[in-house]
């Protein structure tokens, strides 16, 4: 079994594992952090989308041993202790960009990607970004919405007022 | 001006801060300590005889605990089905076993034939491919028409594969028949209502505890309603009475139905837990989830609308047969029958109603409640039809419709229900405001500029929600009573704990029904915790689905408030030293009428717990209430929608360039969570009429059976929506006046699509293409009716 040297959330990490541990399995399962989620198994639905090395990636898509080395940010690297939201986390809330929760830790990973590479979007771009990452809930209007609402408040201009 | 606090609010939801930073406690989030891992071994054929397992080498494989057949569960019941409808000659429902692993054959694809339990998920998936099964295929009923037309059963005891034979009403048969021989136009449309998967986000799990000291059992479980677990799988599969078992749903990713059910696995966890004294867990994948979790809608059927010269409708007469899959699930049976037959006179005052509906066993998957259950199955066949008689009359779709709605409340329909109250003219006024009806043909001439084909359609709906009144439903075959029960715990501080039998897996309660509290008390919002999912903390629950959470939860809550304020008032004038008829309670204050004497909300609460001046003698202690609210009659939420498309003739690509609806949900508490239901009841349905698809192949092969096959909508497939819930005629029955709004957009939205789409069509005289529009459907139908000279 390999032995694995990664940072996670800042901090270093250093497990053995199985050589067909996914990352994924190794966030939820060794190290607790289940706030990333498994919504198939095909690739698809992106709740398990983490910045590795500052990008998203699909942690279900890849090895745990492919990932020695890297840094990967979850969930719970982008949220404060203390519970305040961040910019993105918190047009989430404004605009009702979620419902039952399990495709959102990824879609906040997702937005905060996005958001870093253009941080313009049109609403095209929003949901053409979007394709990988799947909601049952929300029809993705507020999802949309607080992404164009994050991108404006972190442009420095106003907020778009909750409808 | 919108309001900051209590109903009318959209108050920010208070659930959103644990999913947005990755602290929710969903099943599978949860691991015990000594936690074993089962995994399913599955049938891979749609229809066999399971000749021998064998299951020494899995047993001897590294870190296997037990492999589990259906031997190990002789002693225990099958799953078994809420609901028995009876058929026309007065026969219950055929009702085959429906066991927790395969007895002796497997009757679809996905059929849980043996259980590995091993110290890891990996070692129980490894080992399950060790067991040896002589599985002897046999032909599959996989076709709805065929499965009736003789052949091969998929049950011996239901050799014509009818689990009923349904007429409905009986009596309006014949009127019915002679209403459509001799009326002026009759129009005739065969459709299918196509087969889904409710594919909630989060897969399901499953985790048994037994703690073998106090013979307690724990059930953690994805459900939509733990109650109904504990009850079904207590009393009917494993014989664990109430007390001895408990039953928690914590965080459940969305559920649209498929989350309702009582299922095998649950079952299973729980006594391995108590064979293996360890606890149990169990995680779907995905593909498992598409061969597990109950299906939905899956109707064959034909309509009849007829109707006199100027298009009043005269009688209406549908044909059904309805796809059972191949065991009953929980409430299969309710589906196409109380749930459909019911709704069939939509907005319109059609005198004349008759339907049967045929109930068919499949080898397939169990389909039961997805997302409407039986209403957008009604909805679709009524407003499709409706679509097309405008056509066939040269009446414009939305006058034929005003020519035939139901303008007068409360009104008694043909099919057994009676509305309480609705406004059909002014929803429809809204969306054609709200969707620039006036200003379509502008923008059809600008797309036929561009070569596409520009569509406007629109459909209307109305469902039966806040299921349901337990006296009525006992008589059409409900095993249950269907009210909710609510307990309101008013803390010594003055702090309140509302415990609710409702679930919440995306609908936000936590939120809503914490406004309903507030508004009725003047405290704040943040002094009131709701709980919910847990059978050991709620007293007692039916659960949440068909939209009934606000007006049935919510109506017990209310109850419990109205009493808690009863027994506060006295309290208060006790205190207070008055006569309690003269004691009002406003925005948190006890005072005395014509005095400036009052006492605060918490001073009160106070003294309830500290009764040390209290009426001892007449009163008890405490402030605690609880109440059972059993509904009157359903709620009749309705709307319109407006669909607006354009068509790429050459690819048959249809996009959908804008979607307006204008519902009549009754009081609304909080519009931006109502909003947000309806936006995601649109994506379900869009989903449905455009792309999603459960595919079988004739051996009864699940084609569909991942993300990378089943379509599922994505951002870029859908428009924004724009909604409108302002033509608001309040329930007349509930204490809220509200009507439910978790299915409407998935109800209403497929027949304004299709309709929209056939409308672009128009030129080509296409009458009707059946659900997934999916470009290739789109492109044949155009191809198809092209005339030969043009298409060479």
């Amino acid at each position: 079994m390999p032995g694995i040297k990664l940072t996670v959330n800042g901090k270093t990490v250093e497990k053995t594992v199985e050589g067909r541990t996914l990352l994924v399995q190794l966030l939820r399962e060794e190290l607790g952090l289940t706030g990333t989620h498994v919504g198939c198994d095909t690739s698809q639905c992106g709740a398990c989308l983490v910045h590795v090395n500052g990008e998203s990636v699909k942690s279900c898509t890849m090895l745990a041993a492919a990932a020695e080395g890297a840094e990967i940010t979850t969930i719970e690297g982008v949220s404060s202790r203390d519970g305040t939201l961040n910019v993105v986390q918190a047009a989430f809330q404004e605009h009702h960009g979620l419902q039952c929760g399990f495709c959102t830790p990824g879609m906040v990973m997702s937005i905060t990607d996005l958001l870093r590479v253009n941080a313009s979007p049109s609403e095209t771009e929003v949901r053409e970004w979007l394709e990988g990452n799947i909601c049952r809930c929300t029809g993705y209007h507020n999802i949309v919405k607080a992404a164009l609402s994050a991108a404006e408040t972190l442009r420095g201009a106003q907020p778009v007022a909750a409808e | 001006m919108a309001k900051d606090f209590g109903i009318g609010a959209s108050s920010k939801r208070r659930e959103d801060k644990r999913f947005l930073t990755g602290t929710g406690r969903y099943t599978d989030d949860m691991n015990k300590p000594g936690q074993a891992y089962v995994h399913f071994l599955r049938s891979d054929m749609a229809s066999g005889r399971i000749n021998g397992i064998d299951i020494a080498a899995a047993e001897a494989a590294p870190g296997v605990i037990k492999v589990f057949t259906s031997r190990d569960f002789e002693a225990v019941g099958g799953v078994p089905c809420g609901w028995q409808v009876t058929d026309r000659h007065g026969e219950p429902m055929k009702e085959p076993k429906h066991p927790v692993l395969a007895e002796g054959f497997v009757r679809h694809v996905g059929d849980p034939i043996a259980a590995v339990v091993a110290e890891t998920r990996a070692q129980a998936r490894d080992a399950a491919e060790l067991i040896e099964v002589d599985l002897e295929e046999l032909p599959a009923v996989v076709n709805l028409r065929a499965a009736v037309s003789g052949g091969t059963a998929v049950h011996p005891e239901a050799p014509d594969n009818l689990c009923y034979d349904w007429d409905f009403p009986a009596e309006s048969k014949d009127a019915v028949d002679e209403a459509i021989r001799n009326a002026h136009h009759v129009t005739v449309l065969e459709l299918v209502n196509n087969r889904l998967v409710a594919n909630p986000m989060e897969p399901r799990a499953a985790i048994g505890e037994y703690d073998a000291a106090d013979d307690q059992h724990t059930l953690w479980t994805t459900s939509q309603n733990p109650h109904v677990i504990r009850l079904l799988m207590g009393a009917f599969v494993l014989g664990i009475p109430e007390h001895k078992l408990r039953v928690v749903a914590p965080d459940v990713g969305g559920g649209f139905g498929s989350k309702i059910y009582h299922y095998a696995e649950e079952a299973f966890v729980t006594l391995a837990a108590k064979v293996l004294n360890r606890p149990v867990k169990w995680t779907s994948d995905r593909g498992e989830a598409f061969m597990s979790d109950a299906h939905g809608r899956d109707h064959v059927c034909k309509v009849e609308l007829a109707m006199d010269a100027e298009g009043h409708f005269l009688a209406l007469r549908s044909t059904t047969l309805a796809n059972m899959g191949a065991y009953l699930s929980t409430f299969a049976p309710c589906i196409p029958t109380w749930l459909h037959g019911t709704l069939l006179a939509g907005n319109y005052k059609t005198p004349l109603i008759f339907t049967n509906v045929r109930a068919v066993f499949t080898n397939t998957v169990p389909v039961d409640a997805y997302r409407g259950a039986g209403r957008p199955e009604a909805t679709y066949l009524i407003e499709r039809t409706v679509d097309k008689a405008a056509r066939e009359m040269g009446i414009d779709p939305a006058e034929l419709r005003r020519r035939n709605f139901i303008t007068q409340f409360p009104y008694q329909t043909p099919v057994a229900v009676e509305y309480d109250s609705g406004d059909y003219n002014a929803t429809l006024d809204k969306v054609l405001e709200g969707s620039d009806r006036a200003g379509f043909e502008a923008r059809k001439a600008e797309s036929a500029s561009r070569g596409k084909l520009r569509g406007y359609g629109l459909a209307h709906y109305i469902e039966a929600c806040g299921i349901a009144p337990s006296s009525l439903v006992g008589a059409l075959g409900a095993r249950a009573g269907l009210y909710e029960a609510a307990t309101v715990r008013v803390n010594p501080t003055g702090s309140i704990s509302v415990f609710t039998g409702s679930h919440s897996h995306g609908q936000g309660h936590e939120t809503t029904f914490a406004q309903v509290v507030a508004d009725m008390l003047g405290v704040p919002e943040d002094s009131i915790d709701i709980v919910h999912g847990d059978t050991n903390r709620v007293p007692f629950g039916m659960g949440t689905y068909g939209s009934r959470s606000l007006a049935v939860g919510g109506s017990a809550i209310v109850k419990s408030v109205d009493k808690i304020v009863a027994k506060a008032k006295k309290i208060a004038a006790h205190l207070l030293e008055a006569a309690e008829s003269d004691i009002t309670f406003e925005n948190g204050q006890f005072s005395v009428q014509g005095t400036d004497k009052s006492l605060a909300w918490g001073e009160v609460c106070l003294a309830a717990y500290v009764p040390h001046k209290y009426p001892i003698e007449t009163l008890e202690p405490g402030l605690e209430e609880t109440s059972f609210y059993d509904p009157a009659n359903f709620t009749y939420p309705s709307g319109a929608y407006a669909c607006e498309v354009e068509v790429d003739p050459e690819t048959g690509k249809v996009e959908v360039l804008s979607f307006t609806a204008a519902d009549d949900f009754g009081n609304v508490v909080n519009p931006m969570i109502v909003e947000g239901q309806v936006h995601g009841g649109l994506a379900q349905g869009l989903g449905q009429a455009l792309m999603e698809g459960c595919v079988y192949d004739e051996n009864g092969q699940l084609i569909t059976a991942s993300f990378m096959d089943y379509a599922m909508p994505l951002a870029k497939d859908l428009p924004s929506f724009t909604v409108d819930n302002s033509a608001c005629t309040p329930c007349t029955h509930n204490p809220l006046g509200v009507k439910g709004c978790g299915e409407a957009g998935a109800i209403g939205s497929p027949p304004a699509l299709v309709n929209a789409v056939l409308d672009a069509l128009s030129d080509y005289g296409i009458a009707h293409i059946d659900m997934p529009l999916t470009p290739s459907k789109v492109w044949a139908a155009i191809d198809a009716a092209r005339p030969a000279a043009a298409a060479e």
